[in-house]
């Protein structure tokens, strides 16, 4: 599934919900299920600056393709991280960088967070570009 | 009056939001206004909208008398012994940075003291640090201990004479009235005759004070009280410093330019008296136009039948909030507590659920709260914990509000667990 494909997957997903109490629950879901991140990788340089609730954000290289790990404090933006990873991670720099993330807002997750978390969620993006601009050859 | 004749005056309390009816439980940081101040604020635009005290046109001295009779409800409602006392600011912050500025100028020294409360809002807490920092002076901290409570102890060491049996180098003490984020009435009359009998004046923060409490500056003889409009009712981008007049008249101002000079030459300017000599600048006259609905509306919220169904539903979520074992509520109150009473304002912890994911939940439920550090970063870490979650009540909420707000809480923790 290409990037646009899996953006295309999650409108439809949240499209399902008409209540925005029921699209968090959503949300709850996927960071509930998102892997369990090492305390040991908790460290300030994977901190993403600019959210309220701490959210660390770890990229590693298997095979051209970087991998994303992540967690936060906060359970809703836990699956926020975790459905950023559900679209950029296992994919080359390339890919990610020649992207877009409209689909975020075709979601409606913009206009629906609070002004924190929007800021947040910017970050989020910043620096899941920045990390596949670092490891871009 | 009952809450529902009191909670008509306020057309925002009708309000949906996401097609749920409002809860409005963010009072303590802006509370909503009545029609009779939206009213004024538009009127006042339409029909007086000139600068005050400049021109000798009708525009202009309509807004002026408008502004002086701002001036006076405010004067008349803390008690204040003259006008010249109240000196309008754009909000609380302003009114304590004005102080920390002109009062450091004139009387702080390279080894001077100022004490400020540890449960401070960051407003009167940063402009005292700032001040020390610049005056090479040195901040120290009147403490609260686990309940939130003032260890007034301390504060008599402070203002004791110095080891080496030197007289105390405090200068000023600055406290708030009732903490953001505990929300417990402070014993200020107590710290208030502490310090001035070690002959040192006292800056109280009244921002959440002087609308849960009926404050008189003289009886309570604070040196300076600050608070802002926003909070009382009245039309944001106001605040008010009452400071009594042998300071500010000892005080050099703060801002230069408009009103506050007398005369003016190239080489040199003489200042206007009080209190223009601290409103620099056009003052938010539109705004202040409506302190005397806002004073009205705050002393219509002190009646006695709207007080005590207040007092019950303030109980209420107390009570309900300290049924869960698994919800911390910060600050303690009651008979056990000696002096504090919670007033209106409760913060407090979920275990393992974060603050802000249900803060975020309970908007979308059509509640609104607080959430986060509040401004309040020191006392927030005090206890431990990287933010909470604040319920503030006006007088307008009810006790089917407060039943609600707990439903919402359980489903949302319901959901985030």
């Amino acid at each position: 599934m290409t990037i646009e494909e899996k953006q295309e997957e999650l409108v439809e997903d949240f499209s399902m919900y008409d209540e925005w109490l029921d699209k968090y629950e959503y949300l709850i879901e996927l960071g509930k299920a998102l892997p369990a991140f090492p305390e040991e990788k908790k460290t300030d340089d994977r901190l993403i600056k600019g959210c309220q609730s701490r959210v660390w954000l770890d990229a590693g290289m298997d095979g051209g393709k970087i991998v994303f790990t992540a967690d936060s404090d906060a359970i809703i933006t836990r699956g926020i991280i975790a459905m950023l990873i559900s679209v950029y991670s296992g994919r080359t720099p390339e890919e990610i960088l020649t992207s877009d993330d409209a689909f975020l807002d075709r979601i409606g997750l913009r206009e629906n967070l609070s002004p924190t978390r929007q800021n947040g969620l910017l970050s989020m993006m910043r620096t899941i570009r920045d990390l596949a601009e670092s490891h871009r050859n | 009056m009952t809450v529902q004749t009191f909670r008509t005056l306020f057309p925002a309390l009708d309000g949906n939001v996401y097609g749920k009816a409002l809860v409005y439980f963010d009072n303590a940081a802006t509370s909503q206004r009545p029609a009779s101040v939206i009213d004024k604020y538009a009127r006042m635009s339409r029909e007086a909208n000139a600068n005050i005290y400049r021109a000798v046109h009708k525009l202009s001295a309509d807004a002026t008398e408008a502004y002086e009779q701002g001036r006076e409800a405010v004067r008349a409602f803390i008690g204040a012994a003259s006008r010249e006392e109240i000196i309008f600011t754009s909000g609380c912050t302003a009114a304590v940075n004005t102080v920390a500025y002109s009062f450091g100028e004139a009387f702080v020294r390279p080894g001077d003291v100022i004490v400020v409360g540890e449960a401070e809002h960051h407003s009167n807490l940063v402009p005292w640090q700032q001040l020390c920092l610049r005056k090479g002076a040195d901040l120290r901290v009147l403490p609260v201990d686990e309940e939130g409570h003032w260890q007034l102890d301390e504060l008599g060491r402070l203002l004791g004479a110095q080891p080496d049996g030197a007289a105390s180098r405090v200068k000023l003490v600055a406290v708030a009235h009732i903490s953001n984020v505990l929300g417990l009435v402070n014993p200020v009359e107590e710290v208030i005759g502490m310090a001035h009998a070690a002959g040192v004046p006292v800056l109280v923060d009244g921002a959440q004070g002087v609308v849960h409490e009926a404050v008189d500056v003289q009886a309570m003889d604070c040196d300076f009280y600050c608070f802002s409009g926003h909070k009382l009712y009245a039309a944001p981008g106001t605040g008010i410093l009452y400071g009594k007049k042998k300071w500010l008249e000892a005080m050099p101002p703060f801002l230069f330019g408009g009103e506050m000079v007398d005369t003016v030459t190239l080489e040199r300017t003489t200042f206007a008296g009080l209190p223009h000599k601290f409103e620099a600048g056009t003052g938010n006259f539109t705004a202040v136009a409506t302190f005397p609905e806002a004073m009205e509306t705050a002393r219509l919220a002190r009646d006695p039948q709207l007080l005590a169904a207040f007092d019950e539903t303030c109980r209420c979520l107390e009570d309900a909030l300290k049924a869960r074992s698994d919800i911390r509520l910060y600050g303690a109150s009651g008979d056990a507590a000696g002096p504090y009473r919670r007033a209106g304002v409760c913060s407090f912890t979920v275990d393992g659920v974060h603050h802000e994911d249900l803060a975020q939940l309970l908007d979308k439920m059509g509640v609104a709260v607080r959430s986060g550090l509040m401004c309040a970063e020191p006392v927030i870490r005090h206890f431990g914990v990287s933010g909470m979650l604040r319920a503030s009540l006006l007088p307008y909420n009810t006790l089917q509000e407060v039943e609600y707000f707990m439903q919402c809480l359980d489903k949302a923790v319901a959901m985030l667990r």
